[in-house]
């Protein structure tokens, strides 16, 4: 059980985290917003109304879970990156450290900060999405449950790439060679049935695949994937990179000496 | 009574096999105004991050409050409030959000670290400065606030590492009296300084690092009174004659300035004495040095550990 102790710890790092995100909104919240209209505007309005129906649906429709999905992504991702390596960077990070904080509280609070931005930017293209197209909801359990472990994933892998980065180029590596094409590659923008066996083979390796897929079952009913092996496959990641991210803090990799 | 510290057999070996902490052992006991003293690279912030878990011991045994921190390191932790060496908080957030985030991360409430940190931020003439960002701070303000900060969750003992570093003298002083009062009200403060006068001034016991060992670890009454020669400057008129001084080692520096060193047993009468029969006035006398340096230079010069 919790103590009390814990609870207000895990209370004050949450809350610090959001406040960072909050207080910097034009470089956290306004980008994604930008960014994300522009795809509407380019893929689904003018490119979209060209391109017809994917998987029964017009390609608006289709593709708003997959954006609303990669938006949750990079910014669950690059939250909890760039907040733990600059709290490394500036070495407050010692503050927790120095203090009676366990180190799965370091660890929850910090993911939790990462899904809150992760989701909070989620709302926001989601509301962007309104503008360019009715959203209908299949099953909103699914879409809730769905973005909430995909978040969890993502800030856990932050949290681990900052863990092992020394500079803050190593904190955009990961982001710009990994998660970008992973993320283009994982079904955003199309339904992974009209590629060739063997890529579709290939597409069946990256993990962001079953995340769309899962998101877009939520909205539209339909998915490339069982639904229970993209729930699997997330329940592996966050199990497997919630291990790690604590073997790592205990260690004291990059943070004591 | 439990001691506030205690340290035995501690050793860390660095990668690349530098050996920074040798077998240090010590105590401080509950109440105790403690200095660890050394010269650069000796091993006390090494030492102080063993302490407070922000270095892995390789190994020894570390006890705050009787707690192992290798058993309950919560526990130990929760004791300790630490001034790092160098500025460690987050330059963007202001002085309020840092101090009231600390104190949740030892488990107090909003509302009462509210509380704390405006009583905090007055004491050390912060409160104007609570909404600006840390960066904006001068390094003296800076320096108040990790004070600050390391009281949020009223700690039993107190390490500050390097305290008053670039601080300036008038500001140094206001900040030895709030030493004092936090040690009056029954915090243990531990304090690593280079300001040898400020340990002399602080300080009840003693314990003097040096290459990775405790070369010294003794109360400052003890140490001091080890100390058998001081040198005296006295200043004289200007074209005084050449004197001389019987029975005393000493060196005219210049036709105005006379350095002398007097041993414990023979006094300064006997210097007067010889000046006046000679007709040389003293204008004034000062210490040529801290006596604690002088003591520290020769110990660390030495280099013989601690029996």
């Amino acid at each position: 059980m919790m103590s009390s102790t814990n609870f207000i710890a895990l209370k004050s790092i949450l809350h610090k985290e959001v406040h960072r995100f909050m207080r910097i909104w034009v470089q956290t919240l306004v980008p994604p917003a930008i960014t994300i209209s522009l795809y509407f505007v380019i893929f689904g309005s003018l490119i979209g109304s060209r391109i017809g129906q994917m998987g029964g649906f017009d390609y608006m429709s289709f593709i708003v879970p997959g954006l609303i999905m990669m938006s949750v992504i990079t910014n669950s991702y690059s939250n909890v990156a760039s907040s733990f390596f600059s709290a490394k960077w500036q070495r407050n990070v010692e503050e927790m450290l120095v203090a009676p904080v366990p180190n799965w509280v370091i660890v929850a609070g910090y993911v939790g900060g990462g899904m809150s931005r992760g989701i909070l930017v989620g709302c926001i293209v989601t509301l962007i999405a309104l503008f360019f197209t009715d959203i209908q909801i299949h099953n909103i359990w699914v879409i809730l449950l769905t973005v909430s472990l995909t978040s969890a994933v993502f800030a856990l892998g932050g949290l681990i790439n900052a863990v092992f980065a020394g500079s803050f180029d190593d904190i955009s590596i990961i982001p710009t060679f990994v998660l970008t094409p992973l993320t283009y590659l994982g079904g955003v923008f199309y339904s992974i049935s009209l590629l060739p066996p063997f890529w579709q083979g290939v597409s069946q390796i990256n993990p962001i695949v079953y995340m769309v897929n899962a998101f877009r079952y939520g909205f539209l009913g339909i998915s490339d994937v069982e639904l229970s092996t993209a729930f699997t496959v997330l329940g592996i990641f966050i199990i497997g990179l919630w291990a790690t991210a604590m073997y790592l803090i205990k260690k004291g990799i990059g943070l004591r000496s | 009574m439990t001691p506030a510290l205690e340290i035995k057999d501690l050793q860390k070996i660095y990668k690349g096999d530098f050996h920074a902490l040798k077998g240090i052992s010590l105590s401080v006991e509950q109440g105790d105004f403690f200095a660890l003293l050394g010269p650069n690279g000796a091993g006390k912030s090494t030492t102080i991050g063993v302490i407070t878990s922000l270095v892995n011991k390789t190994s020894g045994t570390v006890k705050v409050f009787g707690h192992d921190i290798d058993k309950a390191l919560e526990t130990a932790k929760s004791f300790i409030g630490l001034v790092p060496q160098e500025f460690n908080f987050n330059q963007f957030e202001s002085l309020t959000r840092i101090l009231v985030n600390q104190a949740g991360y030892y488990g107090v409430e909003r509302n009462i670290a509210h509380k704390r940190a405006e009583k905090y931020l007055k004491q050390l003439d912060l409160w104007e400065k609570r909404d600006t960002p840390a960066r904006m701070l001068s390094g003296g303000m800076k320096r108040r606030l990790m004070i600050a900060r390391a009281l949020m969750h009223e700690p039993k003992v107190l390490i500050l590492d390097e305290p008053t570093a670039g601080v300036d003298i008038e500001l140094r002083r206001s900040m030895w009296e709030f030493l004092r009062e936090l040690n009056a009200e029954g915090i243990t403060i531990i304090l690593t300084t280079h300001y040898l006068e400020e340990a002399e001034m602080l300080c009840r016991n003693i314990a003097i690092i040096d290459n990775g060992q405790i070369v010294e670890n003794t109360s400052m009454k003890q140490l001091l009174a080890t100390l058998d020669i001081e040198t005296f400057i006295l200043d004289l008129p200007a074209n005084s004659i050449q004197a001389t001084l019987n029975d005393f080692s000493y060196r005219q520096i210049d036709d105005h300035t006379l350095e002398v060193d007097v041993k414990k047993t023979q006094g300064l009468n006997s210097v007067f004495a010889q000046l006046s029969e000679q007709g040389v006035q003293v204008l004034s006398m000062r210490n040529k040095s801290n006596r604690l340096e002088e003591l520290f230079v020769r110990l660390v010069a030495n280099k013989e550990p601690a029996a």
